[in-house]
């Protein structure tokens, strides 16, 4: 029992991170019908950043400000610099394919991955680093429940995903923004038409969704310590099943799809094969897709000749 | 012969401005009568007097790699360049065939090193072969549910698949993170193929074989269903196309040379490692095929040579002097007209340089203590141009950080205020290259191919060799 609740608990942390993930790939995926592979890499530069401001203000054993003002701190940075990253890779790399065959932005998408990657490992080395968040975050208070223990990271974790998710959906179904976003990923003609500005649409789109890979970034730096260059592939390889799984371009689907692969990885690991949980979750992806294409929250498009 | 006026030579003035004067007019027509194959001939003639005339075994090793990457480019081909499946799972075929030849024939089968199936290349080669067209076709039918996108996702975690089985399976047969050593090279009736020149002949031979092949192929009935398919799915159904069979067939096609490039791979290393089968190397294969030209023969094959060639520029500190100096002065050139406009910005570069070398030798000798990591003469030609401090690590990562900054910035600029950019930023990033590109030749050959990805898909789609596609609206 024990074992169980704490991968229970084990499963809805990384699930939440890659709800958060997720999140960016499927609005993107709303609005441009494009995947944007960098995203992951999104991700990986948003736990760099947070490493950073960490190192700034004196490396986790002798921090000069208090440790909330800290994370405060990390994930405004961290989420301003990744929104800022998201728009710039649209106004250069994305943009100006807008109106190009399909295969065409995904290829630079690829390529995008690949120069982010890249560049961390020029810039900063490939070795791992680490947050060493146990030095100023101490991981034996929190919540324990039956024999499981949540600590005060995790709690964080549900407490920051939580209010960007109602946040997100706040944005979304309430302001005009979220209006001309979900008109853009209707019809961009027609709304282009009715005086939308769809580039700035665009725009806030990606900075939406790479603040909260930023976000994630750091939120899983403090979590699991160890960040590297190469992060960013296999965290948004999951995340984008878990976007697919949910139903690609349904917010909500992408948070249940997150949660729900989170739990598929949490319990693989404990209870089939460390190897391969992996291989578990990839698995699940492809039966989901080959049985229902369009996830479990997605409307099957109409296909128009 | 039709007379001004007359309604025939008015309606062909368009294709005679096209045609050009003078030579470029001589090559057109020399392109035109031409045939496929002896173009075809021609190429592998200068391919064979390469690898015979250089008794360089260095440059025979590139030479047989560019080959490689020639072959898997132009595997790749056939799926995402004529048919237009993007297939991100094309690696795994490529480690199938790798894996595949390096259990036949090595000792992988026995046990302790001993033992084993040891086939000769002209058995376990097309036992592999055909069971990665085979496997080909197992993908193709998952992927028969899917379009675009989904099947770009789908084929990509097939792709991490491979990897992760490979990875993590009990060292015993597939050798686990460890790899599969002591593969035998490829021998058949009489004895081995040991030397690189060995090696670069027979990747010529497939790389020759393959082109003629795929050439018959792309102009016969099926090529042309291909691209049908590719350009718009729904019409070729409607025109009674078989579509689900063609996927499956460029799938199977596709998988087969994939499959055959990797078991060239592994017979040449004699060693496979599940490191070499990641979706970096599947991002270098896509980098040829989309820099040569995607659904052309000679695109992807020149492709795998350019992207190689490049490669090994850039680790020669030398080489990569030409390289980087010689691109900058090429784009220049092609880019700024007329010539004054040209010379004003070419001395400004040079200028300024030498101004702000001075300048910052003057305040802290430290500064420019430094030496660049051009070698040769192009290094002492700009020991005095460039700034290059004694520690230039962290020197370097902040320029590199401030010239792309600029050059996007360029992107988006118009008129003088572009042509007064451009002058700091080549000064710039000469600086960051001396300083801090050059000394990581692995990473900065990475990051070039992912910025020759993007910039040929934004600049030039069809690639160097590429036809222009009609697109139908």
């Amino acid at each position: 029992m024990q074992v169980f609740i704490q991968t229970l608990v084990n499963g809805l942390v990384t699930g939440c991170l890659y709800a958060l993930i997720a999140l960016g790939y499927t609005m993107v995926y709303g609005v441009l019908k494009l995947l944007n592979f960098a995203h992951g890499d999104v991700y990986m530069v948003g736990a760099y950043i947070g490493y950073f401001v960490i190192q700034w203000f004196g490396g986790p054993n002798h921090l000069s400000i208090p440790v909330p003002l800290l994370i405060v701190l990390m994930m405004v940075i961290a989420g301003l610099g990744t929104g800022v990253l998201g728009v710039a890779i649209e106004r250069f790399a994305y943009r100006p394919l807008r109106d190009a065959p399909r295969i065409a932005p995904l290829i630079t998408a690829l390529g995008v991955s690949f120069v982010l990657e890249n560049t961390v490992l020029l810039l900063f080395g490939g070795f791992v680093r680490s947050y060493n968040t146990t030095d100023f975050i101490s991981d034996t208070n929190g919540i324990h429940i039956a024999g499981a223990h949540i600590d005060s990271v995790e709690i964080l974790i549900f407490v920051v995903t939580g209010v960007m998710c109602w946040a997100l959906i706040q944005i979304v179904d309430r302001t005009t923004l979220g209006k001309s976003m979900r008109a853009v990923a209707s019809d961009r003609e027609a709304a282009e038409m009715l005086g939308i500005n769809v580039d700035r649409t665009i725009a806030l789109t990606f900075f939406i969704g790479s603040v909260m890979a930023g976000v994630a970034g750091v939120m899983s730096g403090l979590e699991f310590q160890s960040i590297s260059n190469t992060i960013g592939f296999l965290a948004g390889l999951k995340a984008f099943t878990a976007a697919v799984v949910g139903g690609i371009g349904s917010i909500t689907g992408a948070m249940v799809g997150g949660i729900f692969i989170g739990l598929c990885e949490a319990f693989s690991l404990s209870y089939i094969s460390e190897k391969y949980s992996d291989l578990v979750v990839f698995g699940i992806l492809i039966v989901t897709m080959l049985v229902r294409p369009t996830g479990i929250f997605g409307r099957r498009a109409m296909q128009k000749v | 012969m039709p007379q001004i006026g007359v309604d025939e030579w008015v309606a062909q003035s368009g294709e005679r401005r096209d045609q050009g004067a003078g030579l470029g007019r001589a090559l057109a027509i020399l392109d035109a009568r031409v045939g496929w194959w002896p173009r075809l001939a021609l190429a592998a003639v200068a391919g064979l007097a390469f690898g015979l005339l250089t008794g360089n075994v260095n440059l025979l090793t590139v030479g047989f790699t560019c080959l490689l990457y020639a072959i898997l480019s132009l595997g790749l081909n056939i799926a995402a360049g004529w048919s237009g499946l993007l297939d991100l799972g094309y690696i795994a075929f490529v480690g199938f065939g790798a894996y595949g030849y390096a259990i036949f024939s090595s000792s992988a089968l026995g046990t302790g090193g001993t033992g084993g199936a040891h086939l000769a290349a002209f058995e376990s080669i097309p036992i592999v072969v055909i069971a990665g067209g085979l496997v080909g076709v197992v993908i193709g039918l998952i992927a028969l549910r899917l379009e675009g996108d989904y099947l770009a996702i789908v084929t990509l975690f097939v792709g991490q698949a491979f990897f992760e089985v490979v990875n993590n399976v009990d060292p015993g047969t597939l050798g686990g993170v460890n790899g599969i050593f002591s593969i035998d090279p490829l021998h058949g009736l009489s004895g081995n193929v040991s030397t690189p020149r060995g090696y670069y002949l027979v990747a010529l031979i497939v790389v020759v074989g393959l082109a003629a092949i795929l050439h018959l192929l792309d102009t016969s009935r099926t090529g042309r269903a291909w691209r049908a398919l590719r350009d718009d799915p729904l019409a070729a159904s409607a025109m009674t196309v078989p579509v689900n069979k063609l996927k499956v067939m460029a799938f199977s096609f596709s998988a087969a040379i994939g499959a055959l490039g990797g078991t060239l791979f592994a017979a040449q290393t004699s060693s496979v490692f599940p490191t070499n089968f990641t979706e970096s190397i599947l991002i270098l294969i896509f980098a040829c095929l989309v820099l040569g030209g995607a659904g052309s023969i000679a695109g992807a094959i020149a492709g795998g040579i350019i992207v190689w060639a490049l490669e090994q520029m850039l680790s020669s500190p030398l080489d990569a002097g030409y390289l980087f100096y010689g691109l900058i002065l090429l784009t220049l050139f092609l880019k700024i007209r007329p010539w004054w406009k040209l010379a004003a910005v070419l001395a400004g570069i040079v200028v300024l340089g030498f101004v702000a070398h001075a300048i910052v030798g003057a305040i802290s000798s430290s500064a420019t203590a430094g030496h660049p990591g051009s070698a040769g003469w192009i290094g002492s030609a700009v020991t005095d141009w460039v700034i290059v401090p004694s520690n230039a690590t962290g020197y370097g990562n902040i320029l590199f950080i401030l010239v792309i900054g600029l050059v996007l910035a360029l992107v988006r600029l118009q008129g003088t205020l572009r042509l007064v950019l451009v002058v700091p930023t080549v000064c710039l990033a000469a600086c960051c290259w001396e300083s801090r590109l050059i000394v990581n030749p692995a990473i900065t050959t990475q990051i070039m191919l992912g910025v020759i990805l993007i910039v040929t898909m934004a600049a030039r789609p069809n690639g160097l060799l590429g036809t222009r596609r009609v697109e139908t609206v």
